[in-house]
């Protein structure tokens, strides 16, 4: 097979790409330039789009011995990703970056230009697997190393998209991922794993909102009784099942901490209650998607709704354009705008983005 | 593999390999004074002296450097500080809009650090620069103008400008002018002296010398503000030891290459000619960027083109992904406009001439060199059909963004 090979500078794309080339296809690394205005060179383990990740990924390329190219989809990303990520904010709602750059990048824009230049598939880094069954569906699975698997933020992909994939790290752990690398002698093998928002570099996902949003200043009110409890300075700073950092004036007369219960944009309103009142029953998602065929009827399976969080065991249906999720053990601090995936075991069945979530008081 | 990328580096000559070679084992700074350093020193001068035969200067007025870029950064800004100097009201950089990064940037740099202002010459649509245009730009700004820089001939569509012609407007205006003529020595005929020209760039491994080597050709009238300090190597404009073993190969490339440049020159115009006639018969909308006659493209006029040079646009198609596809069938040629990142970007001499951004989006340069063949031709005649045929099904720009919320 001719296999495009994304390469983003890290251990793991590198790795996947070497063992395309040793699986015996014709292989052509691209690194993504994502970033409006990249940095020259790396700071932490943020950022996944320096100039400097972009040289190790050539340099990779050369190891392997695959030729290399640099696409430059910044204006995509900017305009899918990162306008989408602060408007989602602006809405209320907990977006996932990474799970909409899988979805509207890699395997949007990268794999169909893969696609029309020739290429069979698209070969990237992910720590999750494909498994063929006999009658010719293919479906993903979660990688053997749980700690590092990310079925999740591929969870948003169709079978056509699917059909085209290539995750040749799937049945590896990091730890061997690594040795791998050392083994092959790709420079990029003791390099940190990146974490958070890549380009949100410094990591303040507040100061980043803030300057792209402004203050909107508006009421903390208390979800039982409608008090005002205090004050903020932008409802977008506040998450769903957040804690921390909600500056009440006043204790809650239960004397217990206080959660975001909702965000309301319009009217500005951040709700806080208790522990109890944050504990959803029921997700409704929109733009569902799946892996394989569309379930006929109530399917009975396991939701995820956050990267590397726990399962719940749950009966998720289509009701006309939307997917309606009842978990069989309430959810604490589920956000709207994140992405609900359905597990059958360590099979990815399909997804939705979370458009509300319901909390059924359970009964004394 | 099929080289068409002579443009970007071409061969070293087997003499100029043979003259490195022969020197690379042997010890010997050039301004020492024991006979380890008089023997660099020999070789350094008589390297000097054949480079200058080769290109109408005179020995004292080569002045060598690390490659095209550094003589360029020497030239653009060591003319504007000595000139700034001399009279503080000349703070104006004229360049071509269609001048190489090295000549942009620099004057980019001026104007950000240095409190110089640009002007930046336009090109009519085969990316020429018109004398009456200068002439209109040196009468408006008078003496505020430190120095005129225009490239001898355009490394992407190989336009030849009219050096000598932009040399007597630039004098008649007491201005002086520098033109990098990376791309015209050994492609065109290049005399410093009778071209008026104050300073010339020039680099090896353009011309079947070695990378990393290059001069500066800079007239004894003319004042530099140097940028490297150290030594004075070099007139007292150039520090750093020079390097013996390049400079002799530089100056063997450089004889041969002028030598052999007429005859080499209509070979390679009529193999490019038949190149570009050959694949507009089989890409028909292909359109020849830079100075061509539409009606009769077979009949290129050499002092026009650079005769090695054949620069399309294909409508439809992305140069990357043309570049890409080539690359996969063992073709190599540029699209002529990569940045450190090697991030395409639409090229900013097409854009100068008047280009729409998608013509600028979808060029691909192929230029030819001393060892290039028929067989090159027919092998790219062979692939760039099926080959715009597929990227044209990729597309030109990427597709507008789609915005998807919940």
């Amino acid at each position: 097979m001719r296999v495009l090979a994304a390469m983003s500078g890290g251990v793991d794309s590198a790795v996947a790409a070497a063992r395309a080339v040793e699986a015996g296809h014709d292989v052509t690394g691209v690194h993504l330039a994502l970033a409006s205005a990249p940095a020259s060179l790396r700071t932490g383990a943020r950022g996944c789009c320096t100039l400097e990740d972009a040289r190790d990924a050539r340099r990779a390329a050369d190891v392997i011995g695959i030729p290399f190219y640099v696409w430059d989809l910044a204006e995509r990303f900017r305009v899918d990703v990162v306008e989408e990520f602060v408007a989602e904010y602006a809405a209320g709602r907990t977006p996932n970056p990474c799970l909409r750059c899988n979805e509207k990048i890699k395997f949007a824009v990268v794999l169909d230009r893969g696609l029309a230049l020739g290429f069979d598939a698209l070969c990237t880094g992910h720590h999750a697997r494909l498994v063929d069954a006999p009658d010719g569906t293919r479906s993903l699975r979660r990688s053997v190393d749980a700690a590092k698997d990310q079925s999740y933020v591929l969870g948003v992909l169709t079978a056509d998209q699917l059909a085209a994939a290539m995750f040749p790290l799937g049945d590896s752990t990091k730890e061997q991922v690594r040795a791998e690398a050392t083994a092959r002698g790709l420079a990029v093998a003791d390099k940190p794993d990146s974490y958070d928002v890549c380009f949100i570099a410094d990591g303040d996902t507040g100061r980043f909102l803030r300057d792209r949003l402004g203050s909107a200043p508006g009421p903390v009110v208390d979800a039982a009784t409608g008090d005002v409890l205090g004050a903020h300075d932008g409802a977008y700073a506040y998450t769903v099942g957040q804690r921390r950092g909600l500056g009440l004036s006043r204790p809650a007369a239960d004397g217990r901490p206080r959660f975001v219960l909702g965000i309301s944009p319009v009217s500005r309103t951040v709700t806080v209650g208790s522990a109890a009142e944050l504990a959803v029953s029921e997700l409704v998602g929109v733009r569902p998607r799946w892996g394989g065929s569309v379930p006929a009827g109530p399917l009975r399976c396991a939701a995820q709704v956050r990267a590397h969080g726990s399962v719940t065991g749950c009966v998720a249906e289509l009701v006309g354009d939307r997917l309606q999720v009842r978990l069989e053990v309430p959810v604490r601090g589920v956000a709207p705008g994140q992405t609900v995936v359905l597990y059958d075991g360590d099979r990815v069945v399909g997804s939705a983005t979370i458009e509300f979530t319901v909390h059924h008081p359970v009964p004394a | 593999m099929v080289y068409l990328d002579h443009a970007a580096s071409t061969p070293m000559l087997p003499e100029a390999v043979a003259a490195m070679a022969e020197l690379l084992g042997q010890v010997g700074n050039a301004s020492s004074l024991h006979a380890a350093g008089r023997r660099a020193r020999r070789i350094v001068e008589e390297s000097r002296e054949r480079l200058a035969q080769a290109v109408g200067a005179r020995p004292s007025e080569v002045i060598f450097t690390g490659g095209g870029t550094e003589a360029d950064n020497l030239a653009v800004k060591g003319l504007f500080w000595s000139r700034r100097a001399a009279d503080t009201r000349r703070r104006r950089v004229v360049v071509s809009a269609v001048e190489h990064h090295a000549v942009l940037d620099s004057a980019e740099w001026l104007w950000a650090h240095e409190g110089a202002e640009v002007s930046w010459l336009p090109v009519d649509p085969v990316g020429r620069a018109q004398p009456d245009t200068l002439a209109a730009e040196l009468d408006r700004y008078g003496d505020e103008v430190a120095l005129v820089s225009v490239m001898w001939a355009n490394n992407e569509v190989g336009t030849v400008q009219p050096v000598a012609a932009l040399a007597e407007v630039a004098h008649a205006h007491g201005v002086p002018l520098h033109t990098d003529a990376v791309q015209a020595v050994g492609a065109l005929p290049v005399d410093f002296a009778a071209s008026g020209v104050d300073a010339l760039t020039m680099t090896g491994h353009k011309l079947g010398g070695p990378l990393g080597a290059g001069a500066l050709l800079l007239s004894r009238t003319v004042e530099l503000t140097p940028l490297l300090h150290g030594g004075g190597q070099e007139r007292d404009v150039r520090s750093g030891t020079v390097d013996a073993p390049a400079i002799a190969a530089l100056a063997v490339a450089t004889d041969l290459a002028v030598t052999g440049q007429p005859e080499r020159a209509a070979r390679l115009a009529s193999l490019r000619d038949d190149l570009v006639r050959r694949v507009c018969r089989v890409v028909p909308d292909a359109v020849l960027n830079g100075d061509y006659d539409p009606h009769n493209t077979s009949d290129f006029s050499p002092s026009a083109r650079l005769p090695g040079n054949a620069h399309f646009s294909f409508p439809g198609c992305e140069g990357d992904a043309l570049l890409l596809l080539l690359d996969a069938r063992g073709i190599e040629c540029s699209t002529g406009s990569a940045c450190s990142a090697g991030v395409a970007r639409p090229s900013h001499v097409l854009l100068a001439m008047g280009a729409a951004n998608d013509r600028a989006r979808s060029s691909l340069r192929f230029s030819l060199g001393h060892n290039s063949t028929a067989t090159d031709v027919d092998a790219l005649v062979e692939a760039i059909g099926p080959v715009v045929e597929r990227a044209r099904r990729v597309g030109t720009t990427t597709p507008a963004a789609t915005v998807g919320t919940a």
